[in-house]
């Protein structure tokens, strides 16, 4: 090699392009799109009824309370993250009343968002736990697999979501998770499955549960969508707190993203539920050695905001109220975009089309699924015909993002998914 | 391998919801991890109850009265940021008007550079997550490589390339004799590394020492980088800081980039800006042209995305807000100036006291070095003494 610098080549010449990543690149390319009927039903990020970002009215006030608070600090964080908001969001997402937190055995950590929350506890999981296979659910969001790579962790597929029915594919989950070696780690969306939006029954959990823990299989939940699903805080916490009410271990990353509308202020917590709290406490000082060469600290402003809401009784309630009611708008959602494809007879069409798979050719997936997607059933040739055809954005999987629709665009969508199917296969 | 069978052995003789209660942890084995060396002092330092504490330990601005302070151009900007902003997710690379404010810093506003497209550049997490990012980056498309870190440095530099699997070594940078430059070994072993090494360069205000080459040092160093064809990353934490001049304390890299040196940066607003605790910050690297800076862009940002996804907002927003608007730029550089004055007026303070006392050492080193930290010479056993019988609060290497 040349010890001469003069125009030297950078030594990053090789370095090729990344592929766009397929979800946000959907939004790069709805922007791109000149015609104003385009519809943009890729990333997940809630969309009110004409179609603009949502600001929660407590999000709001929780802001003027920080700005106006003169005493208010910026300095850094503890490595673990605000103290106040770590408690509240293990009460959460636990229960106030767990006994998990009352012994004092959960250690919660404040990371960055779903996505930074996975990632350290993937970290700690690399560096501390004997098993290094993490189970993932096929499908699962696109971004699953590459944070536990890169943590150290490598990957396998058990079975989920099944095509033929648009529902949950129970016998082929068992089967798998009853066929990992012991010990291993098993990713579980605690709600509203990203990108399907099939969740287990509560039946259906507790023998989730029992399969798991008779196998020491340990559970990992991603609770991005906790109230968002159901509307209910409790409601979508069920599966999560089955887990803990066992006794037994688990992680449990969540997100604030959607159920608070901070989506780029990146607010979410990692717990680790231990057996003793002093095994909670030795944990707790290994995450921090994860965390500090990552970014030292988590970002102060969401946290805080979050905190200021969950310990206000008053602005806690009505959070609650406004969770229930971007719930009700998705839910009412999937109920026009049902009813519409109903109407344009397509349960008699897709039959048709269907017979070889031997689906019994309804969309009531589209109102049985819940959250913000939908897996639509299409194929990438459908999809790319929609978005040509009828300028629709939505990733290749057939995935569609109920929360970026509204009742206007219904017959928009109804229209392009009945060419789409009847044009092609 | 005992363990995993006894514990294997309990899973399979168990198989109801009990199972779960009878198993042990499965982190019974985890040891508690040490204290982080300099967040662990401020810790120390909360909970001792006496009146009379100092924490000169963690690296954060206190005014004459020792309390932190918030800039009236951060408040100014956050006044305009409440209730506007709708918290919609940045793209990967982080707020694109931040990044290019940011770069005009560290690069110049009239750079060729900037002007060139030829930095790809991402939004990070303060300092800590800029490095960090390089570091896999590094990892990932030169994984022959490793890093030359400086004796001494702030201690999270070596975490950061350990966890990024980057493997480290060290080169001669402090002189505790003259608790100054040790130039001619630093030289040595730039000269001795193997060509195109990869090296990490405090920018200004080395922290810990407070110790910076002479610009006719940079000089010297940047010609040699360019014999032996070495990468240079810096680490500019405290731009503005050290000087009170963002152009002037930029002056090393600005010599290496004239030399054509196509350089990592490390940025950061934890300090000059006083957003701590917002993780603001950038990574930049210098590339052949437009078409590579976007590749290598788009890698950092597949870097980024199984790590956090896309950077936190706020304080993007506020260093938008003020580095975008003329008259908030000014009084941000005002209030930068004051913060640095104050740091060079404590230290003139500091030495003549200890003069006054009739010390018969010498403390011209307070005020020779530059930046927030003051490399004192103390040893761990005087810290100790200081810490338990003054409860004075500082890192054990003597740094204040």
């Amino acid at each position: 090699m040349s010890a001469s610098s003069d125009h030297q080549d950078s030594v990053f010449s090789h370095v090729v392009q990344a592929p766009e990543d397929p979800i946000l690149g959907v939004t790069v390319a709805y922007n791109k799109d000149p015609n104003p009927i385009k519809l943009n039903l890729g990333v997940g990020a809630y969309r009110t009824e004409e179609g603009k970002p949502l600001v929660l009215n407590v999000v709001r006030q929780a802001e003027q309370m920080l700005v106006n608070d003169q005493s208010q600090v910026k300095e850094y964080l503890p490595i673990i993250g605000l103290s106040d908001f770590n408690k509240s969001s293990a009460k959460l997402i636990f229960g106030a009343d767990s006994n998990a937190i009352q012994e004092n055995r959960v250690t919660t950590v404040q990371c960055l968002s779903g996505t930074g929350s996975l990632r350290v506890g993937a970290e700690f999981l690399a560096r501390h736990y004997h098993e290094h296979t993490i189970y993932i659910p096929q499908p699962t969001w696109g971004n699953h697999p590459k944070i536990f790579n890169l943590a150290g962790l490598s990957v396998k597929p058990y079975r989920y979501y099944n095509p033929q029915t648009r529902g949950l594919d129970f016998q082929g989950l068992l089967e798998d998770l009853g066929a990992a070696p012991s010990g291993a780690i098993v990713l579980l969306h605690a709600c509203a499955h990203n990108p399907t939006g099939v969740d287990p029954t509560l039946d259906q959990w507790e023998q989730i549960r029992q399969l798991m823990r008779s196998k020491g299989l340990l559970p990992f939940f991603d609770s991005a969508y906790q109230g968002f699903a159901s509307g209910s805080l409790d409601a979508d916490a069920q599966s999560v707190r089955m887990f803990v009410a066992d006794g037994g271990e688990c992680l449990a990353a969540q997100s604030y993203a959607k159920n608070m509308g901070l989506y780029g202020e990146r607010v979410g917590a990692l717990s680790i539920v231990c057996k003793t709290a002093d095994v909670a406490s030795r944990v707790e000082s290994q995450l921090k050695m994860v965390i500090r060469p990552m970014y030292s600290n988590p970002p102060i402003h969401g946290a805080s905001l979050v905190a200021v809401i969950l310990k206000d009784r008053d602005l806690y309630n009505e959070w609650t109220v406004e969770l229930k009611a971007m719930a009700d708008r998705i839910i009412s959602m999937r109920k026009q975009l049902f009813d519409a494809l109903q109407a344009k007879g397509m349960a008699y069409k897709l039959l048709f089309i269907l017979v070889i798979h031997c689906t019994p050719g309804d969309w009531s997936h589209i109102i049985k699924q819940i959250g913000m997607f939908t897996f639509t059933g299409l194929n990438t040739e459908q999809v790319a015909f929609m978005t040509r055809e009828y300028h629709i954005y939505m990733t290749s999987d057939g995935r569609i993002s109920m929360a970026g629709l509204n009742s206007r665009k219904v017959p928009h969508l109804a229209d392009a998914i009945h060419a789409a199917v009847t044009s092609i296969a | 391998m005992a363990l995993r069978a006894a514990i294997s052995a309990r899973v399979l003789s168990s198989s109801s919801a009990r199972g779960a209660r009878s198993m042990s942890s499965w982190w019974q084995g985890v040891q508690p991890a040490p204290k982080d060396p300099i967040l662990g002092v401020t810790e120390a330092f909360l909970a001792d109850p006496s009146p009379s504490k100092v924490n000169v330990g963690v690296g954060a601005y206190r005014d004459d009265n020792g309390k932190p302070v918030v800039l009236e151009c951060v408040r100014e900007a956050e006044r305009r940021i409440a209730g506007t902003s709708n918290m919609e997710y940045l793209p990967m690379g982080g707020s694109i008007k931040m990044v290019d404010e940011t770069l005009k810093l560290a690069y110049g506003e009239n750079s060729e550079l900037l002007k060139d497209k030829r930095i790809a550049a991402v939004q990070a997490l303060s300092g800590t997550g800029a490095c960090r990012l390089f570091a896999d980056f590094q990892r990932r498309f030169c994984p022959d490589s490793q890093v030359y870190i400086p004796v001494p440095t702030w201690s999270n530099h070596h975490n950061i390339w350990r966890d990024a699997h980057v493997p480290q070594r060290t080169y001669h940078y402090y002189h505790p004799e003259s608790k100054g430059l040790d130039f001619a070994s630093l030289m040595d072993d730039i000269k001795n590394a193997p060509n195109g090494s990869f090296f990490l360069l405090h920018a200004c205000a080395h922290n810990p020492t407070g110790v910076d080459p002479s610009e006719e040092q940079w000089r010297e160093i940047s010609y040699q980088f360019k014999v032996k064809g070495h990468f240079a990353f810096f680490d500019m934490a405290y731009q503005g800081f050290a000087s009170g001049d963002p152009e002037r304390d930029a002056k090393s890299i600005r010599i290496f980039l004239e030399d054509g040196h196509q350089i990592g940066c490390s940025q950061s607003y934890a300090k000059n800006m006083g957003l701590y605790g917002q993780r603001v910050g950038c990574l930049s690297v210098v590339c052949e042209d437009e078409k590579q800076a976007v590749a290598v862009k788009s890698q950092l940002q597949q870097l980024a995305r199984p790590m956090y996804s896309n950077p936190p907002l706020h304080g993007a927003l506020i260093v938008s807000h003020i580095l975008g608007d003329p008259n908030l730029k000014k009084l941000w550089l005002k209030e930068v100036k004051v913060m640095a004055e104050r740091i060079i007026g404590m230290r003139m303070a500091l030495r003549e006291n200890l003069e006054k006392l009739g010390s018969p050492l010498s403390w011209k080193h307070i005020t020779n070095q530059i930046g927030m930290f003051c490399y004192s010479g103390m040893t761990p056993e005087q810290v100790d003494r200081l810490t338990n019988e003054y409860h004075i609060y500082l890192t054990r290497n003597g740094r204040i």
